[in-house]
C-alpha cells in the first residue's frame, strides 16, 4: 500500500448524496481479474453528462473529492477505490460514508475525511464558484487548510492513521499474530461441524 | 450480563484485541465467486503462500455467467478469462468448487444455506456486500473487499472494530400478498439508505418467528441496502430444521452436540441495543421503489409523494430520481406500464419465491409487452422447481426459465435490460443502471412481480390472489 502523508489540490466538487459503488464503477468493468486498469472508467455513466463536475475543465488534475452524505454505499467492490486511486484521486471528504467502502479505503491508502454538513457545503459551493480552489491536508496533524488559511480538524482512527502513513497493510498486522491464530483456529475446530472438503451426507 | 446474540458471536470470534487496535476477527467461512476474488488468489501466488483454511472455504460462478442454456461458451472474452481464472484457482489451491452441472452450482448467497454450509455461530464473509443473506441462521456474515478476501485465504483472519448493534422488531400479521421483502422494503424507506451505518441488526419479534428461512434470508440479504454490514436473526426450530440433512450439515452425534451448542446462540433476555426500532406490519402494503435507491419506496397503491414533502436534504436527490425512472410526484405508481420483470437474485431466487410467483402465474399469461425472466438461484433450485413442474407454468405463461446466476441484477453478464426500458425486479438494489445502461429498475416482492407481469402495468398483489 502506497503511504499518504499530506496534499495540497484542486477540489473537485461532487454536489451528491449516497453516491453508490455502481456509480463510481459500474458492474460492467469488474470482469478483469487484476487490480489495473479501472481509473479510465471512473464515474462512467456520470460522465456522459456533460454537466457533470468531471467533465469541467477547471477540475482536471484534482485529486481531492468532496461530496455528500453516505459516499460509497452499495456493493462492496473494492474496484470502486482502486478507480478512485487510479483515476489520482487521493483524499474524498464528506460527511459520511459507507461502512465497507470506508474499510476498502483504508487498505489501500485512499484517505476519507469526515467534516460536518456545512462546512462541507460550503467547499461545494466555493470550489463551484471559483476558477480554483485549493484544500491542503495534514493526516499527521488530522488538518484540512482551505485556501482562506482557515483550519479543521477532522477525527481519524489512530490505527489506521498509522498504517496509512508508513504504508502498512493488514497482512503484517495479521502475520505477527500467527501463533495467536494458529491457537484460536485449532480451538474454534471444536465448535465448527463441517468440512467443505468432506461431504457428510450419506 | 445479559447479551444479544450480536456481541455473543463477536467475542467468541475475537482471536487478540489489543488497545487501540482493531481486533482480529476469526473466520469460520469464506464464499468466493469469479468476481472479486482472483486478485487474493494473485497474491497468494506471488507470495508463494497457500490458502490456510481449504476446508473452510468454497468456488462456485454466479455473477459474469450467461444463463441461457448453452452457458457452456461464454461469449464475453474479459467474463470467460474470470470464469477460467477461478478454475484454475480452485485446482491449484485445492478449493472445492461448485461448477456448471455440479448439481449445486449458483448464487453463492443461495447455494451456502442449501448445502447446509451456513450454519448457527459461525462469522461467514464474502466479497459481496449480499452476505448478509446468511445472518438468517444465526450467523454473523457480512460483505469485504477484495484485500480482505486476500487476508482470509491466507490467514483466516481480517482486522475488524466491533460495530454497533440495532434492534429491528416487526410485529403484527401481514396482510395476504404482503411479504417479507415489503417488511424489510418498509424498513429501509423508514430509516433510509444510511440508516443502518456502522450498525449491525438483529431482526426480531413474532413476525420474524413466523417466517420460513427462505423469508428471513430476504429480509437479512437487503440489511446492506439500509447500510447496515449485517444482518441477524437469532436461530429457532425453524432454522434447526433447514439445516438438518443437508450436505454439510451436521450427522447423528455430531448433530445433537450442534443442536445443544446452538440453541446457546441467542439473544438473551432483558439484553440491550445501541438502537432499537419497532414496526407494525399488521397494515403493511405490498412495497415498491419509485427512485433510484432502495429507501425511495412506497406502498403499491399510494402515490409517490410530492417533492416538497420530503426533508429538503432529499429533495434534490428524489428530483433527479424521478427524472431518471420518468415518474410523476404526487401520482399514483400502480399503473405504470413495464417492459420487464425479472424473477431471480440473491434477494429472490429460492424455491419458495419460485413457488409463490408460479402460483400466481399458473394458467395465466403474462402481457404481451413484458419479457419476464425467471432465474432460479441454483442447480439445486433448478432441479426442484422442475420435480414441482414449475418451470412448466413460467414457460406456458409466456416467461423464460433460464440457468442459475445472478443475472439481471447487476447489469454484469449477458443479462441486461435495455436503455429507456423499465423493469420491475425481485433484486435488490435500483441505484441508476444497476440492470443495464439506462435501465430503470422498481422493486418488489415476487408476488407484485408476478402479478405486474400479467397486467404488463404495476400492480398490487392483493387485488389478484386469493
Amino acid at each position: 500500500m502506497q503511504s499518504f502523508q499530506t496534499l495540497s489540490s484542486q477540489v473537485l466538487p461532487l454536489n451528491i448524496k449516497d453516491i453508490d459503488t455502481d456509480m463510481i464503477i459500474p458492474a460492467q468493468f469488474l470482469t478483469q481479474t487484476g487490480e489495473g486498469g479501472y481509473g479510465e472508467h471512473v464515474f462512467q455513466r456520470l460522465r456522459l453528462d456533460k454537466n457533470f463536475p468531471m467533465n469541467n475543465q477547471k477540475y482536471t488534475g484534482a485529486q481531492i473529492i468532496v461530496a455528500q452524505d453516505n459516499f460509497g454505499c452499495g456493493s462492496s467492490r473494492e474496484h470502486a477505490v482502486w478507480a478512485l486511486l487510479q483515476y489520482g484521486i487521493q483524499v474524498v471528504i464528506a460527511p459520511s460514508f459507507s461502512d465497507i467502502f470506508y474499510s476498502n479505503s483504508g487498505k489501500n491508502g485512499l484517505v476519507l475525511i469526515t467534516l460536518e454538513d456545512q462546512l462541507i457545503q460550503s467547499f461545494i459551493d466555493t470550489a463551484e464558484k471559483n476558477e480554483e480552489y485549493i484544500l491542503s491536508i495534514d493526516l499527521e496533524e488530522q488538518t484540512v487548510i482551505t485556501q482562506e488559511k482557515n483550519t479543521h480538524s477532522f477525527d481519524f482512527d489512530p490505527f489506521r492513521k498509522e498504517c496509512i502513513l508508513k504504508g502498512h497493510n493488514d497482512l503484517e498486522y495479521l502475520t505477527d499474530h500467527m501463533s495467536e491464530i494458529n491457537q484460536w483456529q485449532k480451538n474454534r475446530e471444536e465448535n465448527l461441524y463441517y468440512s467443505t472438503l468432506q461431504q457428510n451426507n450419506s | 450480563m445479559p447479551k444479544n446474540i450480536i456481541e455473543k458471536i463477536w467475542e467468541s470470534h475475537v482471536v487478540i484485541q489489543k488497545n487501540g487496535h482493531p481486533a482480529v476477527f476469526g473466520i469460520d467461512l469464506q464464499l468466493t465467486h469469479e468476481v472479486t476474488s482472483p486478485q487474493g488468489f494473485e497474491k497468494l501466488r506471488q507470495r508463494g503462500q497457500q490458502v490456510k483454511q481449504t476446508h473452510r472455504m468454497i468456488c462456485t460462478l454466479d455473477h459474469s455467467i450467461p444463463t441461457r442454456k448453452n452457458r457452456l461458451e461464454i461469449y464475453d472474452e474479459n467474463a470467460k478469462n474470470q470464469v477460467e481464472q477461478l478454475r484454475t484457482n480452485a485446482k491449484e489451491f485445492g478449493i472445492p468448487i461448485f461448477d456448471f452441472d455440479s448439481g449445486h452450482q449458483g448464487i453463492v448467497h443461495v447455494i451456502g444455506p442449501e448445502l447446509g454450509l451456513t450454519q448457527p455461530g459461525m462469522t461467514i464473509v464474502c466479497g459481496d456486500s449480499h452476505t448478509s443473506t446468511h445472518g438468517a441462521f444465526g450467523a454473523l456474515a457480512f460483505g469485504v473487499g477484495s484485500t480482505e478476501v486476500g487476508l482470509v485465504m491466507e490467514t483466516g483472519c481480517i482486522l475488524q472494530k466491533p460495530l454497533k448493534t440495532l434492534k429491528v422488531e416487526f410485529n403484527g400479521i401481514p396482510q395476504a400478498g404482503v411479504y417479507s421483502k415489503d417488511y424489510i422494503l418498509a424498513l429501509i424507506t423508514q430509516i433510509g439508505i444510511a440508516g443502518g451505518n456502522g450498525h449491525i441488526i438483529e431482526f426480531c419479534g413474532e413476525a420474524i418467528r413466523a417466517l420460513s428461512m427462505e423469508e428471513r434470508m430476504t429480509i437479512c440479504n437487503m440489511s446492506i441496502e439500509c447500510g447496515a454490514r449485517a444482518g441477524v436473526i437469532s436461530p429457532d426450530q425453524t432454522t434447526f430444521e433447514y439445516i438438518k440433512d443437508r450436505k454439510y450439515a451436521p450427522k447423528t452425534e455430531d448433530w445433537e452436540k450442534a443442536i445443544q451448542e446452538w440453541k446457546q446462540i441467542t439473544s438473551d433476555k432483558d439484553c440491550s441495543y445501541d438502537k432499537e426500532i419497532s414496526i407494525d406490519i399488521s397494515t403493511l402494503m405490498p412495497q415498491i421503489t419509485w427512485g433510484t435507491n432502495p429507501e425511495q419506496g412506497i406502498g403499491v397503491s399510494e402515490s409517490i409523494p410530492t417533492i416538497s414533502s420530503l426533508p429538503s436534504s432529499h429533495q434534490s436527490t428524489a428530483k433527479k430520481a424521478l427524472a431518471y425512472t420518468k415518474l410523476q410526484e404526487g401520482k399514483k405508481i400502480e399503473g405504470t406500464p413495464l417492459d420487464y420483470a425479472f424473477l431471480g437474485s440473491c434477494t429472490n431466487s429460492r424455491i419458495e419465491d419460485l413457488r409463490i410467483a408460479a402460483k400466481i402465474l399458473k394458467d395465466k399469461v403474462i402481457s404481451k409487452n413484458i419479457t419476464m425472466l425467471v432465474v432460479p438461484g441454483s442447480e439445486a433450485v433448478k432441479a426442484q422447481a422442475e420435480s414441482e413442474g414449475l418451470d412448466k407454468i413460467f414457460l406456458d405463461a409466456g416467461c423464460e426459465w433460464r440457468m442459475p446466476g445472478c443475472s439481471m441484477c447487476l447489469g454484469m453478464n449477458d443479462d441486461k435490460v435495455p436503455s429507456g426500458k423499465r423493469c420491475i425486479s425481485t433484486s435488490n438494489r435500483n441505484f441508476v443502471g444497476r440492470q443495464g445502461t439506462g435501465s430503470i429498475t422498481h422493486l418488489a416482492s415476487p408476488a407484485t412481480v408476478a402479478v405486474s407481469a400479467i397486467k404488463g402495468v404495476i400492480s398490487d398483489p392483493r387485488k389478484h390472489t386469493s
